[in-house]
């Protein structure tokens, strides 16, 4: 049956408040998440504030300062700090989006930081992402061919080349399919938003000579129809893709073949 | 704890092969409904509010009477097939399978006690 309500050992409690940075002027709350796997306590929302005239613009420059500089064991992931890798991917203020290209500008009052919603945590902000990943292997994330392999190189006119744009730009940072319902009830079976958009962006490729084989994977009640365009995920996009769209393309190709 | 590899976990039984058709045909329904839902509210509306006796001569008309029992077939079935979707999202394991069922046997008798209530009125 479905679950209203957390179980006790998932529920959100005060955590500590980290004191004002001194002679700050220009002071920010931040309120963050923290659960920590090995000391067995419930999860809390720790406080901290930051001077921001020594602190730079983004999300993440606001966490990387808070771990430098007050609480080195605040956990996250990141690195390209660009909007390329998909790995800073939190729930800010309410938001699933990317912590390094989010400004604080964006945000009024205090920033609240979460991690991705319905996903297990690792730690702190770090969701886990194995099924997610699994996910997206199984919908063949690669070109498949059965013809020889030319001599020099596959070509694809400039056209067909057109149809991969809004899809390619995928980083996979799971925003998308942490944001939709549908995904938070069926994960185990419903494909979501970031692994179709990525099924769509080898389904519509016009090298890839798979496309029967990949539109039987996706004929399903669930892998593929669980989609009730609700389209939070391309609300949530955080590089501005649209996944719903995606989405309703393979729709379109399945009832094409069908009917 | 069952060790299953993450792909094996993801890939779960496989497509089950069907889909494309409750879709499609979830799709003409809807289209079919956006034509028959002003003809049923104009068909009950005009049919309202007369005696007994005018009611009995109003349904008795085919035209009245085919838009009721289009109506009562194709919302109802349209009805049905929503609710399982919301019922298969929601709900998971025998509960969904037992819900699944009563869902279709209720719509069915719905549908059938409209169209012989009807059947005694046009006829």
């Amino acid at each position: 049956m479905v679950q209203l309500t957390l179980p006790k050992n998932s529920r959100i409690t005060t955590g500590k408040t980290w004191p004002k940075p001194e002679g700050a002027t220009n002071i920010r709350k931040f309120q963050i998440y923290r659960w920590n796997p090995d000391d067995g306590q419930n999860p809390r929302v720790d406080t901290y504030f930051l001077d921001m005239d020594t602190c730079g613009p983004m999300v993440l420059d606001a966490l990387i300062k808070i771990k430098n500089e007050i609480d080195p064991t605040l956990t996250f992931r990141r690195s390209c700090r660009e909007g390329i890798c998909g790995s800073c991917a939190m729930n800010i203020d309410g938001i699933n989006t990317l912590a390094c290209i989010y400004g604080m500008d964006e945000i009024k009052g205090a920033v609240k930081i979460y991690p991705l919603p319905h996903m297990e945590v690792v730690k702190d902000l770090i969701p886990d992402l194995t099924h997610f990943y699994a996910q997206h292997a199984s919908i063949m994330p690669w070109l498949e061919t059965k013809t020889n392999r030319p001599a020099k190189e596959w070509k694809q006119s400039i056209d067909d080349r057109k149809k991969l744009d809004g899809l390619y730009e995928c980083v996979m940072c799971a925003s998308c399919s942490t944001s939709c319902p549908s995904y938070w009830w069926n994960s185990d079976r419903y494909l979501g938003p970031a692994a179709l958009l990525h099924a769509y962006r080898w389904i519509i490729d016009s090298r890839d000579e798979a496309t029967g084989e990949r539109l039987d994977e996706l004929e399903d009640p669930f892998k593929l129809y669980r989609c009730h365009t609700i389209m939070n995920c391309a609300k949530t996009c955080p590089k501005g893709l649209n996944p719903a769209k995606a989405i309703a393309e393979i729709k379109k190709m399945m009832v094409d073949r069908a009917v | 704890m069952r060790y299953l590899t993450d792909r094996k976990r993801a890939v779960g039984l496989g497509a089950g092969g069907s889909g494309t058709q409750g879709h499609w045909q979830m799709m003409v329904r809807s289209m079919i409904m956006v034509i028959l839902t002003p003809l049923f509210l104009i068909t009950f509306g005009l049919g309202l509010g007369g005696t007994y006796e005018e009611a009995l001569a109003y349904y008795s008309q085919p035209i009245p009477a085919i838009i009721i029992a289009l109506s009562l077939i194709v919302g109802l079935t349209q009805l049905m097939h929503e609710a399982n979707e919301a019922i298969e999202d929601y709900i998971h394991g025998v509960t969904e399978k037992l819900t699944l069922v009563a869902t279709k046997a209720l719509a069915y008798t719905l549908i059938v006690a409209g169209l012989f209530a009807l059947v005694k009125l046009a006829l």
